[in-house]
């Protein structure tokens, strides 16, 4: 077997395929602006060529696609040039929606390793509650999210926690899912084992199912953290656009700023990538030292 | 009475209970019996849910503007059925099955596609797991401004949802044969539409059939959370965002009941079909053993 490069094997394939999507947004960009600009010509009585519609594709106000260098711009403007604490400022929008979305993960986390501890030590709660948390996940939370908002606004619950409640619902499932997996995974030989030490089941859980099972863990928390930020996003959208990532997705549909909306998507876009390589270095790290002690 | 109806909820909570821990630990000799006790245990759980709902509700008198008993939503929803349908045809028919069937089906004939291409599997792969992860919901506004209000904006988000889960999983079941039964293809001189036919796609299946559920429970997300962008005066998710607005939560309450059973009705048919197509798998072989 051939070793693997990084040069040849992550890349220039990865690299490629970028370029090529970079070009293939440009071309879309002209042929997507052009109509406004010929109808803008036309209006004015002028004959416009291709040539003098190209440049000005790319530096419309309102284009129905923003162009690579417009939305870079506008997220080079919008988190450097302007103050952390300003509302016009993305990171600040982000901050709202990732605070949201880190208070619903580590909630759904807790929640969903408590319901797979005892999932797995409780027949009954097997039997009875596994169909139904994942009958859970195929009814669309993220559409009763708005309800959930608005009726928890009306308590007197508002801000923070009504988001990351959404949060917790979507990412406590991959959760049990993947815990209730781990905590199984010790063979039989391994239980017996501890058997044989005369363990009690707490200390059978702390060092066999508990250790056993964190691989699993790491893997379903990735996939909750990009879950729960949708949570988030999604829940800001009825609150009335105040602030978060969620609100510069609205506001940016209301008034027709594509270039907000193109630079909010990049911006969740990076908060989610963010997110999923910081559970991945935790997962190396604890998989580490694991591997030391043994 | 208001007391009464919260207590016979808690003692009918503590009696499922009883029943539910006496029956699990039951050793039926009759498979029928058996099959009967294994859904009953999940069924009776539901109903005590469903039970204890009513219970808090009538007991604390919680306004229904914060949470309607089953009942008042069972009553709004048989006395609604059109508007119910007309929206569950405009959101489910329209736009949740077209676009599940063109993202999907798009996914997969590109990964047959890029299958012969080391290249650009390297290439594509690592973004589309990355997509994976990202909100792509948020594509929701700008494909509403593209495409219009009606069900064609909420088809293409859709499309864009679906079509990468379909990608990764598809390229990551194609590659699942094992290289001794590739071997065998090419000692037997097989072409590659023949190994794909005879052996890597069967072996695709359940790499397939996963992101095909994974799917079917996103694109009904996807397609209700389009119609909040802007949609015309029909669909579930424009009847969720106006009916809160006006303070009818009963009705809400009655559209999300018919999106979880559309949604549930959706993935048990795929994992029935699943089950059929993949009858070789240990999972599935496995299931009531």
């Amino acid at each position: 077997m051939e070793r693997e490069s990084f040069l040849r094997d992550r890349l220039i394939p990865i690299g490629t395929v970028i370029v090529a999507i970079v070009a293939i947004w440009y071309v879309a960009v002209i042929f997507l602006n052009a109509p406004f600009e010929r109808d803008t010509a036309a209006r004015n009585g002028e004959t416009i060529t291709f040539a003098e519609i190209v440049p000005k594709t790319m530096a419309q106000e309102r284009p129905v696609l923003p162009a690579p260098h417009q939305v870079a711009a506008e997220l080079w403007d919008t988190t450097v040039n302007k103050a952390v604490t300003s509302k016009r400022s993305l990171v600040y929008h982000a901050w709202v929606t990732l605070s949201a979305t880190l208070l619903g993960f580590a909630m759904g986390t807790v929640l969903g390793i408590l319901l797979a501890i005892g999932i797995v030590h409780n027949r009954a709660m097997d039997r009875s509650l596994m169909p139904w948390v994942i009958a859970s996940q195929t009814i669309p939370i993220l559409a009763i999210a708005p309800m959930i908002i608005v009726v928890l606004n009306a308590i007197g619950l508002s801000g923070l926690l009504p988001k990351a409640l959404i949060s917790t619902y979507l990412s406590f499932f991959p959760v049990v899912v993947g815990m209730v997996k781990g905590l199984r995974s010790p063979e039989q030989i391994q239980l017996d084992l501890m058997h044989t030490y005369n363990a009690s089941s707490a200390q059978t859980f702390w060092k066999l199912r508990w250790p056993s099972s964190m691989p699993y863990l790491f893997t379903s928390l990735k996939v909750a953290v990009a879950i729960s930020l949708v949570g988030a996003i999604v829940g800001e959208l009825p609150t009335g656009a105040v602030a978060g990532l969620g609100a510069r997705l609205l506001a940016g549909s209301y008034y027709g700023q594509t270039v907000q909306i193109w630079a909010a998507l990049f911006m969740a876009a990076g908060v989610a990538a963010l997110l999923v390589v910081i559970v991945g270095l935790a997962h190396s790290a604890v998989l580490r030292r694991m591997g030391a002690r043994a | 009475m208001n007391t009464i109806s919260l207590l016979s909820a808690v003692a009918f909570w503590l009696a499922a209970w009883a029943f539910n821990e006496w029956l699990v630990r039951q050793r039926f000799d009759n498979p029928i019996a058996r099959h009967a006790a294994g859904i009953a245990v999940p069924l009776l759980f539901g109903i005590t849910i469903l039970v204890l709902w009513e219970g808090i509700v009538r007991g604390f008198a919680v306004p229904s503007v914060l949470l309607p008993a089953p009942s008042a939503i069972w009553q709004r929803l048989i006395t609604s059925l059109p508007t119910l349908w007309a929206d569950f045809r405009q959101t489910f028919l329209k736009s949740v099955i077209t676009g599940y069937v063109l993202g999907c089906g798009s996914g997969f004939i590109v990964a047959l596609l890029i299958d012969r291409s080391p290249f650009l599997q390297k290439g594509l792969l690592p973004l589309g797991n990355f997509v994976s992860a990202l909100p792509v919901i948020g594509v929701a506004p700008i494909m509403v401004m593209w495409f219009g209000f009606d069900w064609q904006s909420k088809v293409a988000v859709v499309v864009i949802m679906t079509f990468f889960p379909m990608l990764v999983n598809t390229v990551a079941g194609l590659a699942a044969a094992s290289h001794m039964e590739r071997d065998l293809m090419r000692t037997y001189a097989a072409s590659w539409w023949q190994t794909l036919v005879k052996l890597r796609l069967p072996a695709a299946w359940p790499f397939i059939f996963n992101a095909l559920k994974i799917n079917s429970t996103l694109a009904l997300i996807g397609a209700i959370v389009a119609e909040f962008f802007g949609t015309p005066i029909v669909g579930m998710g424009f009847r969720i965002s106006t009916e809160v607005g006006r303070m009818n939560v009963d009705m809400v309450w009655a559209e999300i009941a018919v999106a979880a059973l559309a949604g549930s009705v959706f993935y048990g048919v795929v994992a029935l079909v699943e089950r059929t197509v993949t009858f070789w798998h240990p999972s599935v072989r496995g299931g009531q053993a």
